[in-house]
């Protein structure tokens, strides 16, 4: 005791704290910014798992952007993806926290339910939803079956196989809804009630009171479904592995095969990087533009009671 | 139902009861309130002030009985249609909107053309000397600037009915007394039926034409504030109104005329007037009540006893006196009186301040001279045209 006081007070003034805070600092070197810095690195190398690894400059970027017709494929699977998934992930969270929200008898067993796929592990999620699909015994095709819809081949037909994975992925919407619902609860009962004094119908309280007061968490859940639709993988590496015909062969699945299947250490190094630089991109689009939208109580100096 | 001396825009609500669940808030309230009356609805907490406002807010809906507005049942009407206007104690603005949005924004749901608006919002915005704060954000106002614009936001529904839940109470004291002053020139000026929900005495009794005190969800007394001052229906308003409160203490009833009673206290004879009463039962203890100010420090008194404690405010000493009979009192004297902590005393106490209260509570009608009787009778409905 005696002496880490008097190593920190007379030899290292202002130890202590950076020894406190020693863990996250470490964490953050070892497992954020090592690995980042590593990966740039490896990036501007031709670096195959095995053999001898050669300074490239950017020849990875060069060769992806303008002899790599995969790259774009795949790049516009994913936007393509990222904009029904997107908008269909917040509007469903919204609109099932809002249900969820009217206090009725059994509202928790609904939100545990609704929350339950989000942890559930991923795979065990794909092995249900490959028996939904699955052409003949399919749950799915089964109940088109009684309204005498024929079915398609969700998994084998490239028309509709990214629709399948867009259903599935929807599946763990329970943490947006989770954070859409505790930002609905903190809203005030009270400006309903005012609203409802003055004859604000129901549907303008939602746009005019609910929207606005929930758009720091709109915004939120709407870069974080933008980083999980880029970085989708796992459901469609398990449902379709890339499949039918290439029509979900995602981004990150190409980055997954050159790096493991490929054994490109490298070019899978340069494409993580342009995934984050778009990512990193529409993140702070998003944000300019936000603005605009976006209401933040928490600017409000001694607001509280409000 | 028919309703007497009801003014055009009189509120009446009869039999009113309200459960949650199996709580029972309001227990059958009936209560009727002229046009352009001030009411404040006082009780301590838990006692269904609110829930009675918000009761007649249509914010809650009846378990039991009916209330009416003008004349119209609005019973089962959505609250926009009740012609009311309600102030919230947090005060329920729309963080995310300026002031004149925050104000017009009912009424443009509405479908009232934009001009109508314009002007109700800039007459109220004059009224409250909110005009230069029109553009600001709700976060941008002082706490009470924020209670105007919630009071704005009120007048520009020019209601029958103003409703008022504790809109003070987030204030701090200097700020509550100008807007209490505030509020009083605004009912004045807009001449308008205003029900204000309160704990604080102070508010209630020096805003309101009349109070309706609430115990546990019946109404305990409806009057005049002084009324109920000086004439407490029962122990309950007695102990109530008034601070420090009313001392009580236990006595035997030894005699009784019809508009008088003889009781003792500690031996002490003491003849006190009533208005006239019905016969008491001479078996059971009665209380005398009797408020600090009027306990006399005296050579010769029904009482003795040494004082505590001395708590000297300058103008009066309040002096907390344990009695020689057991239980304690409190009596204000002047602040220039010599009484010390530890000193024996007498306490004298004059019958016409007394307050006597049967077994059940309830309080037998107080006799009092002219001069108070003329001052808590009744003004004729204040906002009366005639
Ligand atoms: N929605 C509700 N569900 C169940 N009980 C309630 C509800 N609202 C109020 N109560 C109960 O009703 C009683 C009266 O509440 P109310 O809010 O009317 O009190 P109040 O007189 O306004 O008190 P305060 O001065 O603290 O505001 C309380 O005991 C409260 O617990
Ligand atoms: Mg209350």
């Amino acid at each position: 005791m005696t002496d880490a006081r008097r190593i920190s007070s007379r030899r290292l003034p202002g130890l202590a704290p950076w020894l406190f805070i020693s863990p996250w600092i470490l964490g953050f070197f070892l497992f954020t910014l090592g690995p980042m810095i590593f990966s740039l690195i490896m990036s501007l190398h031709d670096w195959p798992v095995v053999g001898e690894r050669k300074f490239i400059w950017f020849d990875n970027y060069t060769t992806m952007l303008t002899q790599d017709p995969r790259f774009w494929e795949s790049l516009g699977i994913t936007a393509k993806f990222a904009l029904v998934f997107v908008p269909l992930n917040i509007a469903l969270s919204f609109l099932l926290a809002v249900l969820l929200n009217v206090k009725v008898r059994g509202t928790s067993l609904f939100r545990t339910a609704f929350y339950l796929p989000s942890i559930i592990s991923g795979v065990a999620l794909v092995m249900i939803w490959k028996w939904i699909y699955s052409k003949d015994y399919g749950l799915l095709n089964y109940g088109l079956s009684l309204l005498g819809v024929d079915g398609p081949n969700w998994l084998g037909d490239p028309n509709w196989s990214i629709l399948a994975i867009i259903i599935a992925s929807l599946w763990g919407l329970g943490g947006t809804m989770l954070i859409l619902l505790a930002g609905l609860q903190s809203i005030p009962k009270e400006l309903y009630e005012a609203a409802r004094v003055s004859g604000v119908p129901a549907w303008a309280q939602t746009v005019y009171i609910t929207i606005p007061m929930l758009s720091p968490m709109l915004l939120f859940t709407f870069i974080t479904s933008l980083i999980s639709a880029f970085q989708q993988l796992t459901i469609a590496l398990l449902l379709t592995k890339g499949g039918p015909t290439n029509s979900t062969y995602f981004f990150a699945m190409y980055i997954y095969d050159n790096a493991f299947k490929f054994h490109d250490m490298g070019y899978a190094a340069a494409m993580s990087w342009v995934m984050f630089l778009i990512i990193l991109t529409l993140s702070v689009l998003v944000l300019k533009y936000s603005a605009a939208w976006v209401h933040y109580e928490g600017e409000a100096k001694g607001g509280g009671n409000g | 139902m028919i309703l007497r001396g009801l003014g055009l825009a009189g509120l009446a609500i009869l039999g009113l009861k309200k459960s949650f669940g199996t709580v029972d808030v309001l227990k059958g309230i009936d209560l009727e309130i002229r046009e352009g009356e001030f009411i404040s609805f006082l009780g301590p907490s838990g006692c269904g002030k609110s829930t009675l406002l918000r009761c007649i807010a249509g914010l809650e809906e009846l378990t039991e009985g009916a209330i009416q507005l003008g004349g119209r049942e609005i019973t089962d009407l959505p609250s926009a249609k009740r012609d009311i206007a309600m102030v919230f104690q947090n005060y329920a603005l729309y963080p995310h909107m300026n002031v004149r949005k925050n104000m017009a924004f009912g009424l443009s749901l509405n479908g009232m053309p934009g001009v109508e608006i314009d002007t109700r919002v800039r007459n109220a915005a004059e009224i409250l000397r909110i005009t230069e704060l029109l553009d600001r954000k709700p976060r941008q106002l002082s706490g009470g600037q924020r209670q105007r614009v919630a009071i704005g936001r009120a007048i520009t529904r020019q209601p029958k009915l103003f409703l008022l839940d504790e809109p003070l109470s987030n204030l701090d004291a200097s700020l509550r007394v100008t807007m209490r002053a505030e509020l009083s020139a605004l009912h004045d000026r807009l001449g308008v039926t205003m029900i204000y929900v309160t704990h604080d005495q102070v508010e209630a009794m020096t805003l309101s034409d009349r109070v309706v005190v609430l115990d546990k969800g019946r109404v305990a007394q409806f009057g005049h504030p002084l009324e109920l001052f000086h004439r407490p229906a029962n122990l309950f308003v007695a102990g109530f109104i008034g601070s420090p409160q009313m001392n009580f203490l236990t006595a035997k009833v030894e005699g009784q005329t019809a508009d008088s009673i003889t009781v003792s206290l500690n031996g002490a004879a003491l003849t006190i007037p009533t208005l006239g009463h019905a016969p008491v039962d001479p078996a059971r203890p009665v209380t005398l009540g009797i408020r600090p100010d009027r306990l006399e420090i005296a050579d010769e008194g029904q009482l003795t006893g040494t004082i505590r404690l001395a708590e000297r405010l300058g103008t009066e000493n309040h002096l907390h006196i344990a009695l020689s009979s057991g239980g304690s009192v409190v009596v204000i004297t002047d602040g220039t009186h010599p009484a010390r902590a530890g000193d024996q005393v007498k306490l004298r106490i004059p019958p016409a301040d007394a307050h006597v209260f049967d077994a059940d509570g309830i309080a037998l009608p107080r006799r009092l001279d002219a001069a108070t009787e003329a001052l808590i009778s009744e003004p004729e409905g204040p906002a009366d045209p005639a």
